[in-house]
Order: structure tokens, then sequence, then C-alpha cells
């Protein structure tokens, strides 16, 4: 019997898809300016958004904020400033209109919440503590619960016009049949109920976050969840809008975090608030210790802070030399300090209890197993350092890496250059007319962070609601047999396995189908050996990537083979195929480029040189139904 | 085994008219088996620790025993939240005990009335860069921009 399953068709004027940090600052923006203007806004994620995407755990710092008001401890500082910073730290490459758009507005996402309840510390005067130049200091085990009951009032308030919608997976968005470039709505299924959900609409905001995964993590056994990023991210932005043939940048920028080793315990308050030395096995700074190297990524390695990408790559000479691992985090040598420094013994007592629930506080509030790691190996963060090590390379837009979509700019900062690109001006449309991203989906716009995401996610909902409002006599052309054609590609997996389950004696061992779990580890395999994983030290070359897209390829064709048991699997069989466009598109974009520009992020062993000559984005573009990829370069356009 | 339902005090979440674990877990985890009426970790090696089903359960059914694949056995990290803190007690391998308390937010929860105090805005100002309650909300009398 085929699975069935009723069709929900829901008409909007607004579809917001996600409820993370960039969805929940969309929900409440488009909730206020849609509200006079009685325009329906619908919104959807595939979890409960109160504990939905990486900061479902919480977080112990928003790492984005300026302080324009001069009301912070340290560090007040301009846009102009950011934009300067993020430009450097992402090795020369930055939309710096979109980062300098993110930086005017993020002060004012985070003074809501700051109303809405976040516990932000602060001094006796009131002002934000900041631990670096952008972090400010937060006790956030609540930070997506507090946001996401924010959105859910703002919702509410729309009465009928307002709607969320919970445990939906978004497989596909909803091309006009009329107009190509059109985006008009998107589909999934519920992993709850026997329900296919049909969204049609004036305007889509897809912020579905970033993606996990696709490289292979470091553990392999229970821990296979544990990687940094949130599991739960599957790369739906990127994939969605690639299909859609919405134009992607930056897709070969990956992230690759230094954290503490196995459990990702975060190490930004480490460094910043608590100043702790981090060492190679021989207890000598890595940091500093490779300038002639450096040198040849001039004029970055002169940046202050130094990039992300180099101070990585410095932990990768160490590991050449032979000297690490183990990198060491030199948690008691902070208590070493405040012993030589602090006299008075009551001071000292009173300095070191602070210090000890404030560390223990940085890994509760966001990485909880940190936490854990230290009571199950006996190890007191006072006494005995840590070790360090970099992870997995993850696809995060709003992290300190550029992966996302091609989007407009705000008409104020954007470069006439960019702006021709675009079929209608729209502040954070991509290249598909009515498609508008944020957060992890914006590339080229670094170090949002949580509070940016929210920020931009804020932008994007405003602009969402102008679109919709503007184009209030458009409605959408979809016919009953696309839908129809959908429906049976998203359930295809439950019928597959129903038919063949019984052929074999054990139904996970089957030669008409394969497993989600199963098709992953073949993606990551390929991604982890030959595009740059950590199994080759982030190394890759045009030879080892032309192969991984050949063996890729085959994954491609078993797409269609992938079966599921039950809705629960089903989701892990789109999130496998999300994954799987994530995974080419990388490879496609680190083949076309003919340098190592982030050299602690991946390396190409043919070009290890940075090449300023060509400082230019390297875009992607897929036409799903000629099978056509498009590598398209934009030029790097300085607004500073 | 990251987390797992103790199964004398799982009781379906009888009292409520879906499991709270069910509810929230971000990876669609937590499943309620029906015939025994207790709630399991479906797929263990999807689980992230994140602890939202174990901060959930009103029946403080759910623990975690952290990756068996690099953890030693024998410590434990358990919260206790309430509506302002959350209580942490952290037991080491060797039996040393810490515990910890951390504020979690300033106001009641359920309070949050996003729209509430800033003016309704006219179809005109949708031109415009400004977002809710901006320039003002963030002490500034203008939004930055270039000066060209
Ligand atoms: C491990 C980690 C640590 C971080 N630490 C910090 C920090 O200390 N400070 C800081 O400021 N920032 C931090 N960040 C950054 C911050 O979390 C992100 O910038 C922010 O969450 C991005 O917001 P987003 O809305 O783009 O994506 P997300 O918040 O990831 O939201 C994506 C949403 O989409 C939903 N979804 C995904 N796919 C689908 C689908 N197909 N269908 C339906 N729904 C779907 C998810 O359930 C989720 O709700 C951290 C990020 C990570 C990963
Ligand atoms: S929330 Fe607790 S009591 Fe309820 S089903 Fe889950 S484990 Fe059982
Ligand atoms: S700890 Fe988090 S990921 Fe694991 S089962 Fe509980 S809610 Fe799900």
């Amino acid at each position: 019997m085929p699975y069935e399953a009723e069709t929900v068709e829901i008409e909007t004027d607004v579809l917001i898809l996600g409820g993370g940090m960039a969805g929940c600052g969309a929900v409440v923006e488009a909730a206020y300016w849609a509200k006079p203007l009685g325009l329906k806004v619908t919104w959807v994620d595939k979890a409960a958004v109160d504990r939905s995407g990486p900061v479902a755990m919480g977080l112990s710092a928003m790492n984005t904020y300026m302080g324009l008001d001069g009301k912070v401890t340290q560090n007040p500082r301009r846009p102009e400033r950011f934009v300067e910073y993020v430009t450097n730290d992402q090795m020369g490459l930055a939309r710096q209109d979109l980062v300098y758009d993110v930086a005017r507005h993020v002060d004012s996402t985070v003074k809501l919440f700051d109303k809405w309840g976040l516990p932000i510390w602060k001094d006796e005067a009131g002002n934000y503590v900041k631990s670096g130049e952008w972090q400010v200091m937060i006790s956030g085990e609540s930070y997506k619960v507090i946001v996401a009951e924010a959105a859910k009032s703002a919702i509410e308030a729309l009465g009928d016009k307002g709607q969320l919608i919970e445990r939906v997976y978004i497989t596909h968005l909803l091309k006009d049949e009329k107009e190509p470039d059109r985006v008009c709505g998107a589909v999934g299924f519920s992993v709850r109920e026997d329900k296919f959900y049909v969204f049609k609409a004036k305007a889509v905001l897809c912020v579905l976050g970033g993606a996990v995964h696709v490289f292979r993590p470091r553990s392999q056994g229970e821990g296979f969840g544990r990687s940094w990023m949130a599991p739960f991210l599957g790369g739906s932005t990127y994939a969605l809008t690639l299909l859609a043939g919405g134009e992607l940048t930056q897709m070969d920028v990956t992230f690759v975090p230094p954290r503490f080793r196995d459990t990702y315990g975060p190490v930004g308050t480490f460094f910043l608030l608590f100043k702790t030395p981090a060492t190679n096995a021989y207890h000598e700074p890595y940091v500093g210790a490779y300038p002639d190297e450096l040198a040849k990524w001039g004029p970055y390695d002169k940046a202050t802070p130094v990039p992300t990408p180099l101070r990585n790559y410095e932990m990768l000479l160490a590991i050449k030399e032979a000297k690490a691992p183990p990198f060491w985090m030199h948690t008691e040598w902070v208590v070493q300090r405040f012993k030589e420094e602090i006299t008075d013994p009551k001071e000292l007592k009173k300095k070191l209890k602070e210090w000890e629930s404030e560390c223990w506080e940085d890994f509760l509030d966001m990485t909880i197993s940190a936490a854990t790691w230290w009571a199950a190996h006996n190890v007191d963060p006072a006494e005995q350092p840590s070790e360090l090590q970099l992870s997995e390379p993850v696809f995060i837009g709003s992290h300190a890496s550029s992966v996302g979509a091609w989007v407009c700019g705000p008409d104020d900062l954007m470069p006439k250059e960019y702006a021709d690109i675009f079929p209608e001006q729209y502040n954070l449309m991509t290249t598909l007319k009515g498609l508008f991203t944020a957060g992890c989906g914006v590339g080229a716009c670094a170090h949002k962070f949580s509070s940016g995401s929210h920020a931009q996610g804020r932008i994007a909902g405003k602009s969402v609601v102008r679109y919709a409002y503007d184009h209030q006599d458009y409605t959408p052309n979809v016919s009953e047999e696309t839908i129809n054609k959908l429906k049976e590609e998203v359930y295809k997996p439950l019928n597959l396995y129903e038919e063949y389950k019984n052929y074999t004696t054990q139904p996970e061992i089957n030669p008409n189908y394969v497993s989600p779990q199963m098709f992953l580890f073949r993606v990551q395999k390929i991604m982890g050996e030959y595009a740059g994983g950590w199994e080759t030290n982030y190394e890759t070359s045009n030879v080892n990537l032309e192969r991984a897209l050949w063996k890729l390829n085959f994954c491609r064709e078993d797409m269609g083979k992938l079966a599921a048991k039950n809705l629960h699997e089903l989701l892990r069989a789109w999130e496998a195929r999300h994954r799987y466009w994530v995974a080419e598109a990388c490879v496609r974009t680190r083949l076309a480029r003919k340098e190592s520009r982030w050299p602690g992020y991946y390396l190409k062993t043919d070009y290890l040189k940075l090449d300023e000559n060509e400082r230019k984005f390297i875009n992607l573009k897929y036409d799903a139904e000629k099978n056509e990829w498009q590598v398209i370069e934009r030029p790097m356009i300085p607004i500073l | 085994m990251p987390s797992f339902v103790i199964a004398e005090k799982c009781d379906g979440c009888k009292a409520l008219d879906r499991t709270a674990c069910q509810y929230i877990c971000p990876n669609d985890l937590m499943v309620l088996d029906k015939e025994r009426e207790k709630a399991y970790n479906q797929e263990p090696e999807w689980c992230w620790e994140c602890y939202s089903c174990v901060k959930i359960c009103p029946q403080q059914a759910i623990e975690i025993r952290s990756y068996a694949d690099f953890m030693p056995l024998g410590a434990s990290t358990i919260p206790l939240r309430g509506s302002e803190d959350i209580m942490w007690t952290i037991k080491y391998r060797d039996g040393r005990i810490k515990r910890f308390k951390y504020k979690i937010r300033t106001t009641p929860e359920g309070s949050i009335r996003a729209l509430e105090g800033f003016p309704e805005p006219s179809p005109e100002d949708l031109k415009n860069p400004l977002l809710m309650g901006e320039p003002n909300i963030m002490g500034v009398d203008e939004l930055p921009t270039l000066k060209k």
C-alpha cells in the first residue's frame, strides 16, 4: 500500500521558513509591518522554535554588538571598524554593504533582548560587559526560549493573519510556472502526522540555517552527533536556493572551529575574558610562532587581530613540526596569574570563586558535554589544562566564514555593479524574485553570530513584507500536476521501503535501497578524504576534487534509492539529500578557486598561495532541469 | 548513550496532551513507546546532548550518559531549571561534587509582548531602512550610514 498523506494547502502573503535566530527576528519585524497592512504571515519550522537550531542549548555570549550609545565597559565601536575587521578576518573578501548593514542594526536587536528578559552582564553603571571588541557576556541558558517567546507573541498579535506550524520539514521551494525566476512558496511534510504541506506565498524568506555533517565529523560512534555545530542543521537554505536556481557564493569557505577537544567547548570567553594562554605540547605559544610562513598570506598576517583562518593555520604548522597535538589551553595558568596579582587572601578567594563560576557557566550555558568532560576525566580547570583541537569543516554563513546566497544589499550602501545583478531591488533578496534569506543563509557576510543573525532576520522581515505589499496583485502559478509530482517524490523513500523490505530477512541490508545514514556516510567519506576534511589536515587539490566529483555523482544517482521506514527516517532522508547538494556545491567552488586564501580552513596543495590580483567571489548556479552548473566570478568592491 | 530515560520515573506525560520530551527535541529523537508508556531516545548517535529534553521533563526522568566512544563512565551533570535560575549539580568520576547557579531570565515567563510599546508604522515607512523602535532604541539620533 503506498503511503497516504493528506495535502494541506496554505495561502499566505509572507512565508517565513525557519525559526532559528534569523527566523525569530524576521517574524517580529514582519508582524510589526504586516499588522497595519492586514497581510498574512505564516511561519514554519521542523522543530519546536523554543529550542530549535544551535541556540537550543543556550549561549554564553552574544558575539556581535557595537555599543553605538557608548554604554559598554570597553570598546564602543562604529560600523566602519566592524567592516574593516570582518573583511580582514575573511582574508579580504566580504560584501561590505551587507556587513555594514548588520552592524548598524545589531544594537537595536540587543536592546530588544534586554527588554524581553535576556540576562545581559552589566557593570554597576548599567554598561554592558564587553569581553572583546564585539562580544557581550550573557547568562544565556534561555536565550532561544526568550527570543522565540517574543516571536510567538508577535505572531499572536496578528490574530487569524498569523500562524506558526511546527514539525514540518521543508523539502522544496516552489517556482512560479509562468515566471521562471520567481519563487512563490514551498512544500514539506509533517514529521508527526500524515500531512503534506503546500505553502503558496507572495514572498518567501528562507532561513533554515547552515550545514554540518557534510564533512565527516571527528567522532564516529555514539558521539557522532556531537559535532561542534548542532547536528540538526542540514543545509536546507543552501540546497533549496541552489535547486531553485539561485546564486550561491563562497561555498568553499567553510569554518573550522578550534575548540576544546572532543566535546567542542567554546573558547571565546577563555581567550578574551580570562586571557587564557594556549600552547603546543611543549607549553610554548604557537600563536605568533610562524611569522615567515604567515607572511606568505600578507597583507592579512599584519591585521589585528590575526584572521581566524591564519590562527588555525598556525595550529596546522605546529602539527607539521611535530609539536602538537596536544594543544593546551592553560586554564590553570590563569589561576596562577590571579595568585601572583592579588595579594589580599580574601580578595583572591573571591576572585577564584567568581572565575570558577564563570568558567563553568561558559560551558553549561552552551556546551554542557564539555563540563561533563572535565568531571568524567577528574580534571579541575583550576589545576590542569585541557586540550584544543580543530573540528570538522562546517557551513555557516553567520560565523567566521562566508558560505551562503548572493543577495541584494541596502540601496544606500550597495555598489551599483552589484545592484545591476538583481532582477528587482529589495534588501536581502536573492537572485530569484520573491526569495529572501538572512543569518546563515547570506554569503560573504561573516561574523553576524546570534545577535547579528537576529538583526539581519529583522531587516529581511521588513523587506519581505515590503515585497508582498508591492506585489499584492500577484498570485502564484503552480499546477496540481507539479504538486502531485513533488508529493510523490517527497514520500518515495517510505514507499520504496515498504515495497522491498520483505525481500531480505534483515530489512536494513537490501540491494534495492540505501538507508539515509549509509548514504550520508558515503558523502562524508568522500568529502573528508578528498575535499579537505580533517582526515587530510584540510588539504585538497584539483585531482582530489575531480575524484570527489566522480564519486559524488554515484551518490547523486543513488539519491532516488533512499529508503525510510518511518516519518522520522524520512526526515533523515531529506536531510541527507540537502547535505548532498551542499557537498557538491562546495567541491565545485573549491575546484574553481585557483588559490589557497584561507589556509586554516582549507588548503589547495596545487595552488599554495594567495593571489591578491584575483580578489573575487566565486559564485555558483545550477539549472536543475538541464543539469548544468555555472561558475560566476564577482568582483570584490569595497565601500570604505 | 546521550539522553536516557529512567524507566521508573517516566510516566509518559500522562498529565499532558503531548509528551514534553518529544515536543521539544530539536532533532526529533525522543519518542513514546506506546505499549510501555515510556519515552526513549530513538537515535542516540544523533543526540547533541543539548539537554532540552532533560530540562523540560516534568518527572525529571531524563539524564545524560555521555558518549561512550570517548567519555569515561561515572560522571554526571544534572540541571534543575526554575523560572529565574538554573541550578547545576556536577558529579565527578572520583565522587567530587560541584554546584552552580545561574540566571536564566529577568522577566516572568510568558510575559513578552514584542510589538507593544511601539507606534504603528505607516506603509510609507516600508521604504526607509529603520526597523521597529529605531533609531531611538539604540540610544542614537540617526541610523549610521556612509558619509559620501
Ligand atoms: C555551535 C555554535 C556555537 C555558537 N556560538 C555562538 C556564540 O557564542 N555567540 C553568538 O552570538 N553566536 C554563536 N553562534 C552563532 C549563532 O548560533 C548563529 O549565528 C545563528 O543561530 C544563525 O541563525 P539562523 O537563523 O541563520 O540559523 P539557525 O539558528 O540555525 O536556525 C535554523 C532553523 O531552521 C530550522 N530548519 C532547518 N532545516 C529545516 C527544514 N528543512 N525545514 C524546516 N525547518 C528547518 C531549524 O530547526 C532552525 O530552527 C554559534 C553557532 C554554533 C553552531
Ligand atoms: S517528558 Fe519525561 S515523563 Fe514525559 S514522556 Fe518524556 S521522559 Fe517521560
Ligand atoms: S539532549 Fe537534545 S538532542 Fe539529545 S535527545 Fe535530548 S533534546 Fe534531543
